[in-house]
């Protein structure tokens, strides 16, 4: 429960429901979007463009134009795909973590984190997808009834368990981020002056009228789909990880990488909403809901994590010690920590484990700029943890007669731009035609977190 | 009966048929329990038998729309009447002969629905045992090369055979009334009809000469020989007789005079397999030749010092001897043990000398002289005749065709203007004549200049017969009707002598005459003749000579050269050789066994400098101001010398070779009547700021102390013959698991390679690549670490980078029982066979690469385009001619899926097939893997395990095997077997150690600004 007593005031400035209705409503509600929107929109679509290149090339010349080869069989494709996924793990985990356990303070957030999940485990999906060498054969990896006999798929696969895990973890992260929005499109249909508008939100209000059977249905519907979806949150980044845990590979071939996987994508995905929120806070005026105390509670929470990250590379090195496997050996002593790849190695130091440990500082989790600047250096850092894990490992691994270097082509990283265009598309669309705070949410918590009399009255 | 109705729609059509029933009583006829059965009339009611027909025939038109649409028709042909021999899906297997002037070999070709696909080595041969080399194996695909000539040719237009032969002919009479110069320019001709046809030509034509000019000479040796023997001969080398061979500059595993047959000979004994010794081995050379990578002690040294050395060995044994010494400087290297060993192993030991200077050879025959080695490991009673040209005779024709004192040329498969150092006045001379006459397979750089050039047939086309040792003869037959309009040199000569008699028939006559005569099997020449086709060869036990006496002649060393710079190396790679086959895309991406670049020569420059210069991997230089080349650092290279592989910069071959690497034969030099290819003196400069790609299969070279390929001495072995493999029992015992262990009921294959017989030559690789349909990639795709070879040999040096050791092993599929591979795959499209084969379903396949990242070997290739049929792959799978290559057993596979070692499976299949319709088992060693086949090292062993009597079953009980990366559990169905070196104990460097220290005279090249 949230205590005005000990945390402060959630929602400053005497707010009616009527104000906050009006005051996180106004970007949908504007007759067109600010200038900036169709700038960075352009920009997006330019990014998607290139994308699509990326992408046409792939299909229809092959695989050949990465850079990927005979030896490093993965690259950027699978490194993007893990860093994306990974940022999706923010959002559910946000709600569902925070919503189980009836810690309501942060719904201001939960929105944008919501819908940041679903669109980074899209632009996650496409990879796995367009990485595969006969992409228009994709559909064998799907267990379906068919005349080949003996041939279907293979359970030992880990790659058969990710197809299971992230299209169960879209799924219900699209519909429990999809099921809080009904109220809310409910109220934008209300307000919608054009008839357009008003047609659309009604259609996809599914008839709200707010009555206590419907929000008695919705809330619990919330809950028990975020009960459902927890364990997903857990299970999604382990099942990314046995992909290479369940390998031979040195430096794949890991125990701790379940946990050492979901960690670092909370951390991530933390890192993503972080970056979110102050743009949002700062652009939309809505430094009400989204307050310096909610960015300070998750500078904390990242701090704490960053230390976990620390912890697990630190054990990584160990294990590989104290194994006394060569190969083991050899990948991390002499090709991480010192060697070819050292440099991508201790940026990811520096960025994951070192860097996010300024968060200690309370001047510097008031310092919303070096913040917005650590959230972007963490994911860079991620970024590089997953080239870090992927290349180093396959690029050396026993035979030094295949020994390859790897280094990603135009077409690849046309690819990952390109994800990166839909997401910022998203988002923007986002912006313009979805509540970006949960109003509903807000308003249930205002009567016990605002500082005013008259809401707690309760006056609509 | 009463019929009940549904619906008011049916009550009416019910009431129309009835008031038709009225008028047409045949429905009446229509028996009513159709009526009576619920849902019938949906069934037989609504459609009739027209609907049927119609449904029907659209269905399958649709059908054969969609199909259509898909893939082109493409119609197959059956034979109207079928060849009695040829049954569609049985191969035929013909022996001929493989012989251009340079490399000899035995060989067997497999035929498919009348098309060559592949070719073995014939294990009837005395002289290549079953062998073949990556030249020998690649020369399938020249058959199918679209660069060949179609038509023939006058002054670059196409025109008619008759057309040529009219005017041949009438300009050799006009030369020959004049009294003027005809010439007819060959190789080595080692054909008895064929030499006999060249006399006869003489004969006709009176002023004709016929002088032979081979690319890379022996002419040297030829001349030491003459002078020491009075026998213009090359001895037969024996090197399974030898206990102790020493080489300098002789690259015999590789490329000197008859390399199939010298690997089959020193791997023989150095296999380790049935005895308990082995010879030893010592290389001289200044260059890393496969032979010196191979050899137990290596030593580097200058061209120039050969002969010194050489002649400070025969002293050392001479005094021992109590024969003449010559005064030389002091021996550059430390050889008083080299000359103890040698002189302990008397009529044991084989020196031999690769280099084309005539000092040396002297010097050598009189040491071979000295050791009795003559009569022992060297026969000069059957001399090996495949290389017979003498090099002052081709000078002396350039030299008159300058003069003009030539008027007629036909070159017979040769190409002077590409391979001939002074191939400048040769191009001149050939612009004075009257009539200049090409017989070649390709519009080559010769070709081009020439007036007439008549399209040679390939070898797999024509009628052949060969001597390659004196009374050791070979035949060659056609194989498939001639691919385009061309035809046999010897029949274009024929027609000129105006004699209309196909040299088939020529060559039947002669034998008839003489050969024939000298047998005593059989009674009629038909009968002889058919035995002698079917086995390829024919040896006549009763023609060797007498071991001719030895006449010694003074000893001296070679002059040093003059002028300053490196001393410069021109050497044949492995897989191009002299350049004749430059256009083949196999050869030209066999990786080198050394370098392990494919596709380009280079400047191998030796560590030291490269580090004081810091010259590095795909620096440019520029050598003798004249020839741009990327360097390659190559460790082992002598200090003050490079070496660079002739036979690129070709401008003429055809789109695969042209403008690859750069033409080095001009950088050799005409001395003492010899062509040298070694020791001459070049500048070379740093091109500063300019980097030319090159493309390597392998970039790090050493094993990082890991134990892959595990060595022991010699020594070490005879102690415990488990020696270098200690781990392997202790990794056995500790390979504990949960799971169950697989076990195989009836077959279970497996493969044993032998570390000390393969000597790494990369005919495996080639042969697979035939055998299986594995695509050409191209160099950029090399570059990009891409090859789609299923079989590779990694290369390792040994930490000393100015004389390494060099080990090497062949990696394919290691087929294990316990496959990470196939664990990975999420749609299961690399499972495990019941006879422990790791199989690719292609079909199945989409190309996650999981397993390619999880395979351990890194032995699985992945299709990263579209290969076959693609303009950017122009290659041999890009037009229909390269494509009647593939092997029909085997699939071609599409543009994502991976692919890798099948242990070719289609053998095993028809072998079982085979055994099946027999009603018996397979029988051991009748099932052989195209790598192991004509593998000339004898290196792969592959059978079944589950069969006690196997011979992959007495290796697997071996203590020499063991298998790759054994500790991850993999259990791989691979194995191999220790190298084992014959070393002393004590350190190679204080054998063989460097007497004094010789700075290289070299000044550092101008940087370019």
């Amino acid at each position: 429960m949230y205590k005005t007593s000990v945390r402060g005031i959630l929602i400053p400035g005497n707010k009616s429901y009527g104000q906050v209705a009006n005051d996180i409503l106004h970007p949908l509600e504007a007759k067109s979007p600010p200038p900036w929107w169709y700038i960075v929109a352009s920009l997006a679509i330019g990014m998607t463009g290139f994308g699509i290149w990326g992408i046409y090339t792939t299909v229809t010349q092959g695989i050949g134009t990465w850079g990927v080869n005979n030896n490093v069989g993965w690259g950027m494709a699978i490194i993007s795909f893990v860093w994306w996924i990974a940022i999706g793990h923010a959002g559910t985990a946000f709600s569902i973590f925070l919503l189980i356990m009836r810690q309501r303070w942060l719904t201001s957030i939960t929105r944008t984190a919501e819908a940041m999940t679903v669109l980074a485990v899209i632009c996650a999906g496409i990879f796995p997808l367009l990485h595969m060498g006969r992409i228009w054969n994709g559909f064998f990896i799907l267990p379906y009834p068919n005349t080949r006999g003996p041939l279907w798929d293979n359970f030992n696969s880990p790659l058969f368990w990710d197809v299971a895990a992230i299209s169960t973890y879209l799924m219900t992260s699209a519909v429990f981020w999809y099921i809080g929005l009904i109220p809310d499109l409910a109220l934008v249909r209300e307000r919608a002056v054009s008839k357009v508008k008003k047609r659309v939100y009604a259609l996809l209000s599914f008839g709200w009228v707010g009555t206590a059977r419907g929000w008695l249905r919705q809330e619990t519907a919330i809950i028990l789909i975020g009960g459902l979806a927890a364990p997903l949150v857990v299970s999604v980044h382990s099942i990314v990880s046995m992909d290479f845990a369940t390998s031979v590979i040195p430096g794949w071939h890991t125990t701790i990488f379940p946990p050492y996987f979901v960690i670092g994508a909370i951390f991530s995905g933390f890192a993503m909403v972080m970056t979110l929120m102050i743009i949002i806070r700062h652009v939309f005026r809505y430094k009400d809901y989204v307050t310096q105390a909610h960015l300070d509670a998750i500078a904390r929470i990242m701090v704490f994590i960053s230390m976990f990250m620390g912890l697990a590379y630190a054990t990584e090195l160990f294990i590989a010690w104290y194994s006394a496997g060569e190969y083991e050996i050899f990948t991390f002593m002499k090709n991480r920590v010192t060697g070819t790849y050292t440099i991508a190695f201790w940026i990811m130091i520096t960025c994951n484990a070192i860097i996010p440990q300024l968060f200690w500082s309370k001047r510097i989790r008031n310092n919303l700029m070096i913040m917005f600047a650590i959230t972007i250096i963490i994911n860079i850092g991620m970024w590089f943890e997953r080239y870090v894990i992927i290349v180093t490992s396959i690029s050396k691994d026993f035979l030094p007669s295949s020994w390859a270097s790897y280094s990603p082509t135009v077409v690849e990283w046309a690819n990952y731009i390109g994800t990166m265009g839909i997401f910022i598309l998203g988002i923007l669309l986002f912006f313009r035609y979805v509540p970006i705070i949960a109003m509903s949410e807000t308003k249930g918590v205002l009567k016990e977190t605002s500082n005013i009399e008259e809401v707690k009255h309760g006056n609509h | 009966m009463k019929q009940y109705w549904r619906s008011i729609e049916e009550y009416e059509s019910i009431q129309e048929q009835g008031n038709k029933g009225n008028q047409d009583d045949s429905l009446k006829e229509t028996p009513d329990h159709h009526h009576d059965e619920p849902g019938d009339s949906d069934l037989a009611g609504s459609h009739s038998r027209r609907d049927f027909l119609k449904m029907l025939g659209f269905g399958i038109g649709y059908a054969g729309l969609l199909s259509g649409c898909e893939m082109p028709v493409r119609k197959a042909i059956p034979y109207l009447n079928q060849p009695e021999e040829i049954v569609p899906g049985v191969a035929n297997y013909y022996a001929t002969t493989f012989y251009d002037g340079h490399d000899y070999c035995s060989i067997l070709v497999k035929n498919r629905e009348g098309r060559p696909i592949k070719i073995e080595g014939n294990v009837l041969s005395p002289v290549t045992k079953g062998g073949t080399h990556a030249r020998v194996q690649a020369s399938i695909l020249n058959l199918y090369d679209m660069a060949r000539l179609k038509e023939p040719m006058k002054n670059s237009q196409e025109t008619t055979w008759e057309a040529i032969d009219g005017e041949v002919i009438a300009k050799l009479q006009e030369i020959s009334t004049e009294g003027g110069r005809a010439v007819i320019l060959t190789p080595t001709v080692i054909s008895p009809s064929a030499r006999h046809l060249l006399k006869e030509f003489m004969l006709k034509y009176p002023g004709t000469e016929w002088i032979t000019y081979d690319a890379i000479s022996s002419s040297a040796m030829l001349q030491a020989n003459e002078m020491n023997f009075k026998q213009k001969a090359i001895p037969d080398y024996r090197f399974d007789q030898a206990d102790l061979i020493v080489g300098f500059n002789a690259d015999f595993l590789g490329n000197w005079l008859s390399p199939v047959e010298y690997t089959k000979q020193y791997t023989k004994k150095r296999s380790l397999m049935d005895s308990k010794t082995m010879p030893r081995h010592i290389q001289f050379e200044s260059y890393m030749s496969l032979t010196g990578s191979n050899a137990d002690y290596r030593v580097p040294i200058k061209p120039s010092e050969e002969s010194i050395i050489l002649l400070n060995l025969y002293n050392l044994i001479a005094s021992a001897k109590g024969a003449d010494t010559y005064t030389v400087s002091e021996s550059p290297i430390e050889i008083g043990k080299l000359a103890e060993e040698l002189l302990a192993s008397e009529g044991k030991s084989l020196v031999v000398c690769g280099t084309n200077d005539l000092h040396s050879q002297l010097i050598v025959n009189a040491i071979n002289h000295l050791l009795g080695n003559y009569g022992t490991t060297i026969d000069l009673a059957r001399p090996l005749l495949t290389q017979q040209g003498s090099d002052d005779e081709m000078a002396a024709l350039v030299d008159d065709m300058v003069q003009g004192k030539v008027s007629g040329l036909i070159l017979c498969q040769v190409n002077p203007v590409y391979d001939y150092p002074a191939a400048q006045r040769f191009a001149d001379g050939m612009k004075q004549m009257k009539l200049t006459v090409s017989i070649t397979e390709r519009l080559d750089e010769t070709a081009r200049l020439a007036h007439y050039v008549c399209p040679d047939s390939n070898y797999l086309e024509s009628w052949n017969d060969f001597e390659v040792k004196k009374g050791c003869y070979s035949m060659g037959q056609p194989v498939i009707n001639k691919v385009f309009n061309t035809r046999q040199a010897q029949d274009s000569l024929l027609r000129w002598m105006e004699d209309q008699a196909t040299y088939n028939d020529y060559i039947e006559n002669y034998w008839e005459k003489n050969i024939y005569p000298g047998q005593s099997k059989f009674d009629g020449f038909r009968g002889f003749r058919n035995e002698v086709l079917h086995d390829g060869i024919y040896v006549d036990t009763s023609s060797a000579g007498a071991q001719p006496s030895f006449s010694s002649v003074e000893l001296q060393a070679g002059i040093e050269p003059e002028g300053e710079g490196f001393e410069l190396v021109l050497y044949e790679k492995i897989s191009i050789g002299d350049g004749k086959y430059a256009n083949n895309p196999w050869l030209q991406e066999l990786p080198d066994p050394v370098t392990m670049a494919t596709w380009d020569n280079y400047v191998c420059i030796p560590p030291g400098y490269a580090k004081e210069n810091r010259l590095k991997l795909e620096d440019v230089v520029l050598i003798n101001g004249d020839v741009e080349l990327p360097v390659l650092v190559q460790p082992g290279q002598p200090e003050g010398t490079i070496a660079i592989a002739v036979g690129y910069g070709r401008s003429n071959a055809g789109k695969v070779a042209n403008g690859l690497g750069k033409n080095v034969y001009p950088l050799a030099v005409i001395a003492d009547g010899h062509r040298k290819f070694s020791g001459r003196k070049v500048t070379m400069e740093r091109v500063s700021g300019k980097r030319y790609p090159l493309a390597l299969t392998q970039s790090h070279h050493t094993m990082e102390q890991r134990a892959l390929a595990r060595e022991a001495t010699l020594m070490e072995y005879l102690e415990a013959p488990d020696a270098g493999n200690e781990m392997h029992m202790g990794i056995v015992e500790e390979n504990l698991t949960l799971y169950e262990i697989p076990q195989y009921e009836g077959s279970h294959w497996g493969l044993a390679i032998n570390l000390n017989a393969c000597i790494g030559c990369g005919n495996c690789v080639i042969s697979c690549q035939a055998e299986n349909n594995v695509a050409v990639i191209g160099k950029e795709q090399v570059r990009n670490r891409r090859i789609m070879h299923w079989i590779r040999i990694d290369r390792y040096y040994s930490d000393e980078a100015d004389n390494p050791e060099v080990i090497r092993m062949p990696v394919m599929c290691q087929h294990c029982d316990n496959a990470p591979c196939e664990n990975v795959c999420p749609v299961a499209a690399t499972p495990h066979s019941s006879e422990g084969l790791n199989q690719m379903a292609y079909n199945r396949c989409i190309g996650t690469r999981y397993c390619v990242n999880n395979c351990p070997y890194k032995v699985r290739r992945f299709n990263w385009f579209e290969y076959a049929g693609n303009e950017k792959f122009d290659y041999n799978l890009n037009n229909d001619y390269g494509k009647l290559v593939l092997n029909p057993d085997v699939t071609v596979r599409s543009r994502g899926v991976v692919e890798k070692c099948s242990f070719c499976v289609q053998r095993i299949q028809a072998a079982k097939l085979n055994a099946k319709m027999e009603n018996r088992g397979i029988i051991d060693g009748e099932l052989k893997t195209a790598c192991q086949q004509s593998c000339p090292g004898d290196a792969i062993v592959f059978g079944d395990m589950n069969d006690p009597n196997s011979e992959i079953k007495k290796i697997l009980d071996n203590p020499r095997t063991y298998q790759l990366l054994e500790q991850l559990h993999t259990l791989p169905s691979v194995n191999y077997m220790t190298k084992i070196w014959n070393k002393d104990k004590e350190d190679k460097k204080v054998n063989y150690r460097r007497t004094r220290y010789v700075p290289h005279s070299v000044k550092h090249g101008k940087k370019h600004s």
